[in-house]
């Protein structure tokens, strides 16, 4: 057995470093769940999940109405009931009695039946109406969430995490979702309750009706108390659940890394952790409602007793009729009691508004590569267009030091333009910018003349198309992930792809040839092999500029030369960016740009470049030297 | 019989509860007791008004209005009691499950996690243990208490007046035949919400970690589209949950107003007859009347426990999956680090043939090997045969003469380390992703590490070696990921290092000065180094050539690009270039 304990694995809390509390490390930006100043926040972020909840409810305003009719009907239906059986008791039994026909017993049933079939009717129309709603509701909510974040850079991504991402439209959109179907009914029906009941108690003697809404104020000042410390404790169950389900996602990801090097007891500490912090972020908002609900009964039955004992004072003074006070604390009952309903239900808004501030703050986000306010139109009638340019461009992350410095470069159409430099350079930074994952910090980048600035998405996906170092492959077959470079190419088209560079062997050598099911993040896949179909896909989507970041760095050398081969032809009249470290790749090239810190260092023809004896030619015979 | 079975799922949970048994008790009785007051309160209020005040006794007002104060702050007492008693068992059940699951996820191995996916895993570790935890938090309560108000209220009724009393309790049959119906309806569909959630999470996962891919291509819309579908899908099942949840609802609520409806007619014609009192009938009305609320409610309790047990067989599911891969006995005390594969084979889960059979191979302590095979040979798959993230399935391999599957996985992990081919980095600091392998490396030893893997560009970070690295480490560029792999690899101190082509991010200068360091380290210990490149191959004693599955040569490089034509294929076609003609 495994689980026996093991003196060769590290003691557990002994191994961990110093640092222990650090291990998340520094970042350049806030964590964005991390709690910042809670006073600000709370007058801030409402305002903004208020607004969104109106955008949200706005649509559905017509079946809120009938919503609030079938509740109306559906309540007043279930009135009558006892109504109705008094009536039959009452008026019904005595002609039976003298032996009559039982025709008002038989209208009091039927009126029974009728009610009760009523409000049957209502209340299944209402609940299915509300779950429609609320469920439209939620299906709006995702859609917009799912869309601005397809929407964030890059850069908001590396930062956020995918775990973030996920606990935002899974954990954040259910609690929404538990708020939406915890008895929106029973609210309306308290409400008018307590309305009606009100009114009812002042009718009956309005001295009474004081002191039994005397406790009022106390009841909105416990609420409001509730509010601020609840609003806090469900923002931190957010907060915690959110990081919580980060670390889960993240080492179940690199579960690999995780078993190889020994990492379960530390992760396990880790997750213990940020499991308890979240249980005690759920026991604070617990232990709320556990004040919060005992204490509006306790105001409720307070007020009842002090009513009692002063309605009995008056009673015995012959101010008031037993009889009214008899009535009098019969509703007084029916006004408390449905205090209880709202409070569980104000309990549930206050999960969901946490919840929903959170989406709404990354609806707040700013998508920090923004469309254009109006787009511009590339030239056309160019031929095949694609030249690239580049005025001044700058770039940095956050405030570090600059990656690139002030870059002037202007790539004509139909190049192609070798990329080298050591590990670091700034060689990916700059085919991004050009791709557009970043805009740069100063100057810009042109593409046939535009500012890339301005021009709307699809144009410029369309005719720029970048290979990443990190090729990503989605669950689903090879042959899906092959047409991700254009989702209405036919079979046949997919496998021209495949077989141009030289992938078709492998793909129909699989159990499923191009029907294969790549597995999750293509893990069924070797390396190489992800790499081919990641190759084919970006010849399938046959842009105009082509940016390969280190597309064959994984492959044999045969599948590295049948690519390049591929290439050859690919990229005749074709703007390209070729990076790599080896040489052997960039050969297609007519022109080489020698990247060092974020600097241009040389630029020109390969022939040229080697016959300057500079950077360029010492790469060169460092590659010649390692194949030798 | 089925829900005998399934529900047994969520009776297994009871251990959990196991811890909190006292507190579990004091929930029962603070429940039953807050009934009780609920119950006498009114009571008091009678009595006041037909005592005291019909009399006009003023003296016994007082004592009878501080006994309804009392007893007023005893309910909201009792009941608050309840609520935070139940706080800590409820959360408590919540946390050690998923602490659990967690713990079992980690053991569980690389085929399980190829199989399942996170979105599936996070599904369950968040969702259905809410479900859970709202189920023990009041269901199960509410459930109890519904029982016993029902029972007591129909054995009033039977008492009162049976005849009448066994109409009301018939009515109870069409109720438990609408229940089970039900049941086994909304199992099957809760069961499909949960795990089409799962399905959701996955496709949001894929959408975040596949950013880039997405933007590279432009393809927001066709993601969305998938998106769109899987939640509308979801949307659509939702729906079939809840109009099927409010048929049962509403037929639930109907039933005991037909009821009353019955009891009123027959009630009345009774009494026409004289078999029955009116004073009677009025009680008896008034008590089926009381029974509207909790039969009503039994249903949506009956729902939540549904999808309670529907959510504790997706936890079970996970947390009875044996871990396949579990360790042996042996703990290496002094590991030389002499590794064979003795006719060594993989087949991976359903797949038809192996991707590795036959394979004999043998490294030395202190001796480095080079892997060569073409792109999907099962270099890969060969190396992770070694640290047992995947098991042999025929054959077998050893270390020091131990099969490796006779090692404790501690023992035999700390061993072996590998740096993959894709740097696995999390979004913690650097140093913690360093130190995944040796939590205890000092400073020194991270400084050698690094300068091995040419990684000291760590220290230029904003905040060195506790700057926190992006999600995968996409704050660095490739090169950069790839060295920090590599010196985690290096700085675990193994006896056995595998890298796994873990130089093809570098360019020729950086690559040349990591393998002048790495040669360093891999003189004593053993090696297994795969590679594309005849530079890679070179830091090694031997090399293995993998092809068709098999090692089919063992040689120096040399030797073999001489003898093997296959050989020459795959590595000298670099140097069969005509140099000068290369770049043009
Ligand atoms: N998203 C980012 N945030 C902050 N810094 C970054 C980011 N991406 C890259 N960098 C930094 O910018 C520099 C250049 O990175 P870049 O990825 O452009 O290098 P590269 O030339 O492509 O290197 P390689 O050959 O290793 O891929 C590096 O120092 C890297 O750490
Ligand atoms: N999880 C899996 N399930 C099924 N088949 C798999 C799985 N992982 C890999 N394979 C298949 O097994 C074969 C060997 O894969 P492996 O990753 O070992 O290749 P490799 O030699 O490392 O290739 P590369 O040089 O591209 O990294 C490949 O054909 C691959 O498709
Ligand atoms: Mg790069
Ligand atoms: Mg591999």
């Amino acid at each position: 057995m495994s689980a026996a304990p093991d003196p060769a694995a590290p003691p557990g809390a002994a191994g961990v470093p110093p640092a222990a509390a650090g291990w998340r490390g520094v970042a350049a930006e806030p964590e964005p769940d991390e709690p910042r100043g809670r006073a600000f926040l709370l007058l801030d972020r409402s305002g903004r999940s208020r607004r969104l909840l109106g955008a949200l409810l706005r649509p559905h305003r017509a079946a809120i109405a009938l919503l609030v009719v079938l509740i109306v009907v559906s309540a007043a239906a279930g009135l009558a009931i006892p109504y109705l059986v008094k009536v039959g008791i009452d008026a019904g039994i005595p002609p039976l009695v003298a032996g009559h026909a039982p025709a008002t017993l038989l209208a009091a049933v039927g009126g029974v039946l009728g009610a009760a079939l009523l409000q049957g009717l209502t209340r299944q129309a209402f609940l299915r109406l509300s779950g429609r709603v609320g469920q439209d509701i939620l299906l709006e909510l995702r859609r917009r969430v799912f869309t601005h974040f397809q929407r964030l850079s890059p850069a908001f991504h590396e930062r956020y995490t995918s775990g973030r991402v996920i606990a935002r439209l899974t954990s954040d959109v259910e609690a929404i979702s538990e708020m939406l179907g915890s008895g929106f009914d029973r609210v309306v029906t308290a409400v008018l309750t307590l309305a009606g009941t009100a009114a009812m108690l002042l009718v009956l003697d309005a001295r009474l009706a004081l002191v039994a809404l005397l406790p009022l104020p106390v009841l909105v000042l416990l609420t409001l108390w509730y509010r601020r410390e609840s609003a806090a404790a469900y923002r931190r169950t957010r907060e915690t659940v959110a990081l919580l389900i980060v670390h889960f996602v993240e080492s179940m990801t690199g579960i690999r890394a995780v078993q190889a090097f020994r990492r379960e007891e530390r992760n396990q500490e880790i997750f213990e952790r940020l499991n308890a912090d979240y249980r005690d972020a759920n026991r604070r908002s617990m232990h709320l409602s556990a004040l919060y609900m005992p204490g509006t009964k306790l105001i409720g039955n307070v007020t009842v007793a002090l009513v009692l004992l002063y309605g009995g004072w008056l009673a015995l003074h012959g101010s008031v009729t037993v009889g009214v006070l008899a009535a009098f604390l019969l509703y007084l009952r029916q006004f408390y009691e449905p205090m209880q309903d709202l409070s569980q239900f104000y309990t549930s808004v206050q999960s969901a508004g946490a919840a929903l501030e959170k989406l709404a703050g990354v609806l707040a986000e700013r998508p920090a590569v923004a469309g254009p306010a109006r787009a511009a139109a590339l030239p056309s009638g160019r031929g095949p267009g694609g030249g690239v340019g580049r005025e001044g461009v700058e770039f940095r992350s956050g405030d570090g030091p600059p990656v690139l410095h002030r870059i002037d470069l202007a790539i004509p159409a139909g190049q192609t333009v070798a990329l080298v430099g050591p590990t670091g350079a700034g060689k990916t930074t700059l085919a991004k910018l050009i791709a557009r994952f970043y805009d740069p910090v100063a100057g810009r980048v042109l593409l046939d003349g535009v500012d890339l600035r301005d021009l709307d998405e699809a144009t410029l996906r369309r005719t720029v198309v970048m290979v990443t170092q990190e090729n990503f492959l989605f669950s689903g077959t090879v042959a899906d992930n092959i047409r991700f470079g254009r989702p209405d190419a036919t079979m046949a088209e997919v496998v021209a792809a495949a077989r141009a560079i030289g992938a078709h062997e492998f793909i129909a050598g699989l159990p499923d040839g191009y029907h294969t099911r790549v597995g999750k993040r293509g893990g069924r896949m070797s390396a190489g092999q992800r790499q081919l179909v990641a190759f084919a896909r970006v010849f399938l989507a046959d842009p105009a500029v082509l940016i390969l970041d280190e597309a064959t760095s994984s492959l044999d050398v045969p599948s590295e030369r049948l690519v390049q081969r591929a290439m050859a032809t690919v990229l005749a009249g074709r703007t390209a960016l070729i990076i790599a470290h080896r040489l052997s790749t960039v050969e297609i090239a007519q022109r080489v740009l020698v990247v060092e810190d974020g600097r241009i260092v040389e630029d020109g023809p390969p022939d040229r470049l080697i016959a300057a004896a500079g950077r360029f030619a010492a790469l060169r015979r460092a590659w010649l030297d390692s194949i030798a | 019989m089925r829900s005998v079975v399934e529900s047994s799922s969520l009776w297994r949970l009871k251990s959990y509860l196991r811890p909190h048994l006292r507190a579990l008790a004091l929930i029962w009785v603070a429940a039953t007791a807050g009934i009780a007051v609920g119950i006498v309160i009114p009571l008091v209020s009678r009595e006041i008004i037909d005592g005291p005040v019909r009399h006009g006794d003023a003296g016994a007002l007082l004592p009878l209005g501080l006994l309804a104060l009392g007893l007023g702050a005893a309910e909201a007492f009792l009941i608050f009691l309840r609520r935070w008693t139940q706080v800590r068992p409820v959360l408590g059940l919540e946390t050690a499950l998923r602490d659990d699951l967690y713990r079992h996820l980690q053991r569980l191995p690389m085929s399980f996690h190829d199989e399942w996916q996170s979105g599936q895993l996070l599904s369950r570790a968040t969702t259905d243990l809410s479900v859970i935890r709202r189920f023990f938090g009041f269901g199960l309560l509410f459930l109890v208490m519904n029982v016993i108000q029902l029972g007591t209220v129909i054995a009033l009724l039977l008492h009162m007046h049976w005849p009448l009393g066994l109409l009301v309790l018939g009515t109870a049959v069409p109720i438990i035949v609408l229940s089970v119906r039900f049941e086994r309806r909304y199992r099957k569909v809760s069961r499909q919400v949960q795990d089409e959630q799962g399905d959701l999470a996955t496709l949001v996962e894929e959408s975040a970690l596949g950013i880039r891919t997405i933007k590279a291509f432009g393809r927001r819309q066709h993601v969305y589209a998938g998106y769109d579908e899987a939640a509308r899908r979801l949307h659509g099942t939702i729906m079939r949950k809840v109009r099927l949840s409010a048929r049962f609802f509403t037929l639930v609520e109907v039933i005991p107003n037909v009821t009353l409806a019955l009891v009123l007619l027959l009630g009345a014609l009774a009494v026409g007859s004289g078999g029955l009192t009116v004073g009677t009938l009025v009680a008896f009305t008034t008590l089926v009347l009381q029974l509207g609320w909790p039969v009503s409610s039994l249903g949506y309790i009956l729902a939540l426990g549904q999808e309670a047990m529907t959510a504790a067989d997706r936890v079970l599911e996970v947390l009875d999956t044996r871990p396949a891969i579990t360790g042996g006995p042996i703990v290496l005390e002094r590991p030389r680090g002499h590794v064979r594969f003795e006719g060594a084979g993989f087949r991976f889960p359903g797949a038809g043939r192996p991707v590795l059979h036959d394979v004999w191979l043998e490294v030395r302590p202190g001796e480095t090997v080079a892997v060569v095979g073409a792109t999907g040979s099962g270099k890969t798959t060969l190396t992770a045969l070694v640290p047992r993230l995947r098991d042999v399935t025929a054959g077998r391999v050893t270390i020091d003469g131990h099969d490796v599957r006779d090692l404790t996985l501690a023992s035999l992990r700390s061993v072996v380390a590998t740096a993959f081919e894709e740097p696995t980095l999390f979004s913690m600091s650097v140093r913690e992703n360093l130190m995944l392998g040796n939590p205890r490396a000092t400073e020194r030893e991270l400084r050698e590490a690094l300068e091995i893997a040419q990684a000291t560009f760590v220290y230029d970070l904003p905040w060195g070696l506790d700057t926190r690295i992006g999600e995968q480490g996409m704050s660095l560029s490739g090169g950069q990921r790839q060295r920090l792999a590599l010196a985690r690899a290096v700085l675990a101190r193994p006896r056995v290092l595998v890298l796994d082509d873990t130089l093809s991010a570098l360019d020729v200068e950086t690559e040349a000065l990591v393998e002048a360091a790495l040669k360093e380290v891999l003189s004593d210990v053993t090696g297994i180094v795969v590679a594309h490149r005849a530079s890679t191959v070179l830091l090694a004693d031997k090399v293995a050539l993998l092809s068709g599955g098999t090692v089919t040569h063992v040689g120096r490089h040399q030797e073999l690009l001489a003898r093997v034509p296959e050989y020459r294929a795959l590595l000298a076609q670099d140097a069969d270039l005509d140099p000068e003609g290369a770049l043009r």
